[in-house]
């Protein structure tokens, strides 16, 4: 697809979710879009770094959580505006990012090691978190509701949507300008091949670094933008493993190192989890049950995942007839 | 050393524990020359090209290239500078077509991405790729692969080309198809550096030879020098042969 087509596309995607508030008041379905949205983007932010830099992260919550902190006690210790707060949280969560990618790169963590190391990170974080007083300990942040768009809070959820669809939005764009442009040829390269991205004069170093900031700078919006929503943040929501499974699920269902996967994941899963607690009620956990069979049967038929599976099956197909050259 | 040195080894060795793979090369390749580093399995070949370009950091010795000493310098950097190296096992980005891949190489010079993308397939073009340009290169032969492994390291314009083995694995066809590739590239200026098992080759491209057997260098010279040294002649086929080949030659003759 050219690039023009791209853009076109994330133009019309951004209207038409745009005017969903404008159709509907429905808090359901405001609430179920703007969710949606939200994993897509944890999800988008994953993918820059693990399905375009092919890098495994395990702990993005790492980057989640900074984010959320910053958002909450900015305001509330440094009783700065939550609009101002937000750039300092993505900053924030950026650094974080480039202070365990200068870490794990420098030493040439991979694949399993890269991704036990920011689960680790991500655990010492939450702990660090349980046990200071400026994070609330185990009691958690709240942030007062005081409903102005000044404060970036919403009456109502079509705010918030809007919000989070713009960050969205950004995120979709960055990764059209990696499928377009030479430092996503860069990014992509090293994750096929290190040592071929070399020889042709590509630093791994500094690729996967920037694909990390820009990975936790995203994450670390996502995290802020929580906060806004639902006022509230603990070292377990902020640092659980929750939040990083969440994001490379949606983005491996979606399909890795593409534009639209993860938008198509998180809004798949998200279905998936609303229909599933609906008809199987209050049973805790059962969207995690089903996580875990969609990612296993994702990986074992669909392995580019859903954005992928005209690919998958003309390949099943061609293997199957017999290769023709 | 001449001023028309492009890449000066000197007394370069590196082990491995106990094995020393390169022991105290040194060598001078010509700018604009055409050459071959032969020897056989194990004597290092592979070893050296590394610590030319920088995948390994000499224990001892220098390298210098262009006139800069970049011993143990980084592969991105030579790369940068105008040394690129292409590998024996063919490392394609398998996940990209034949010209996303080439376009990685293209993208050392240049910024654009359309740039990049045309720049492919003019590369493409000379080492004969161009009707494979929108495959994903795991669809490729292991002939298109050695020649996309070729491609990739001519984009990045480099004055000195180090190929590994570009022709190991092809059959006798795809040899003789290969070979006015790569005299082809040296011809347009670009300094060429290759290792090679196919002789036929060596003897028909090379106009400069060295032997290296053991980590050593053992000869250099042209071509028909080098095939008709003794040390050469006992390095492939063992210690003894060169002096029972020659009784057999003259043997025969009378």
């Amino acid at each position: 697809m050219s690039t023009g087509k791209q853009l076109a596309g994330i133009a019309l995607f951004a209207v038409l979710v745009a005017c969903v508030p404008l159709v509907t008041t429905s808090g359901v379905t405001l609430n179920f879009v703007m969710m949606a949205l939200y994993a897509t983007l944890i999800a988008q932010a994953w993918n820059i770094l693990g399905g375009f830099g092919g890098q495994f992260s395990f702990g993005h919550a790492l980057f989640f959580g900074t984010g959320a902190y910053i958002q909450a006690i900015a305001q509330l210790q440094g009783g700065i505006n939550a609009w101002i707060a937000l750039p300092l949280a993505i900053a924030g969560a950026a650094l974080v990012g480039l202070f365990i990618g200068a870490l794990s790169f420098r030493y040439g963590l991979k694949g399993s090691y890269f991704a036990l190391v920011t689960l680790a990170f991500a655990e010492v974080f939450r702990i660090l978190a349980l046990s200071v007083d400026f994070t609330g300990g185990g009691v958690g942040l709240m942030v007062p509701l005081r409903e102005s768009v000044a404060n970036l809070q919403f009456a109502t959820r079509a705010g918030y949507l809007w919000v989070v669809l713009a960050m969205v939005v950004v995120a979709l764009l960055v990764t059209c300008w990696l499928r377009n442009g030479r430092f996503g040829a860069y990014l992509q390269a090293v994750r096929d091949n290190e040592d071929a991205a070399r020889a042709v004069g590509v630093n791994p170093f500094r690729v996967k670094l920037a694909a990390i900031g820009l990975s936790a700078a995203f994450m670390g919006a996502a995290g802020a933008f929580y906060v806004q929503v639902f006022q509230y943040i603990d070292a377990g929501i902020a640092y659980g493993a929750g939040v990083s499974v969440e994001a490379l699920v949606a983005a491996i269902v979606g399909g890795m190192g593409t534009v639209w996967g993860p938008v198509l994941g998180a809004v798949v899963l998200h279905l998936l989890s609303d229909f599933t607690r609906n008809l199987f009620g209050e049973l805790p956990g059962i969207n995690m049950v089903i996580y875990g069979t969609v990612l296993v049967l994702i990986v074992i038929f669909v392995p580019r995942g859903i954005a992928g599976i005209g690919q998958s099956v003309r390949q099943l197909w061609s293997a199957k007839g017999g290769r023709d050259e | 050393m001449s001023e028309s040195s492009l890449l000066v080894l000197e007394g370069v060795s590196r082990s491995f524990g106990g094995l020393k793979a390169v022991q105290n090369v040194s060598l001078s390749v010509r700018e604009g020359s055409l050459s071959a580093l032969i020897g056989p399995n194990g004597a290092g070949k592979t070893t050296l090209f590394a610590l030319m370009s920088g995948f390994l950091k000499p224990d001892a010795g220098s390298v210098r290239f262009a006139g800069q000493d970049i011993t143990g310098r980084e592969p991105h950097r030579n790369a940068a500078l105008g040394m690129t190296r292409t590998f024996q096992i063919v490392k394609p980005f398998a996940a990209q077509t034949v010209r996303e891949n080439i376009a990685v190489g293209a993208h050392l010079h240049l910024r654009g991405r359309t740039e990049a993308l045309r720049e492919a397939e003019a590369v493409a073009q000379r080492v004969g790729l161009a009707p494979q340009l929108d495959k994903p290169a795991s669809d490729l032969t292991v002939a298109g692969r050695k020649r996309l492994e070729l491609a990739r390291a001519l984009a990045t314009r480099p004055r000195l080309l180090l190929l590994d083995e570009v022709l190991a694995g092809l059959n006798p066809q795809e040899i003789a198809e290969m070979m006015p590739v790569v005299r082809g590239i040296a011809a347009s200026g670009v300094t060429v550096l290759m290792i090679e098992h196919v002789m036929q080759a060596v003897m028909n491209l090379a106009e400069h030879v060295w032997v290296l057997a053991q980590g050593q260098l053992i000869a250099e010279g042209s071509p028909a020098q080098v095939t008709s040294d003794d040390r050469v002649v006992e390095a492939y086929l063992g210690h003894g042969t060169a002096a029972r080949l020659r009784k057999a030659a003259t043997g025969a003759a009378a």
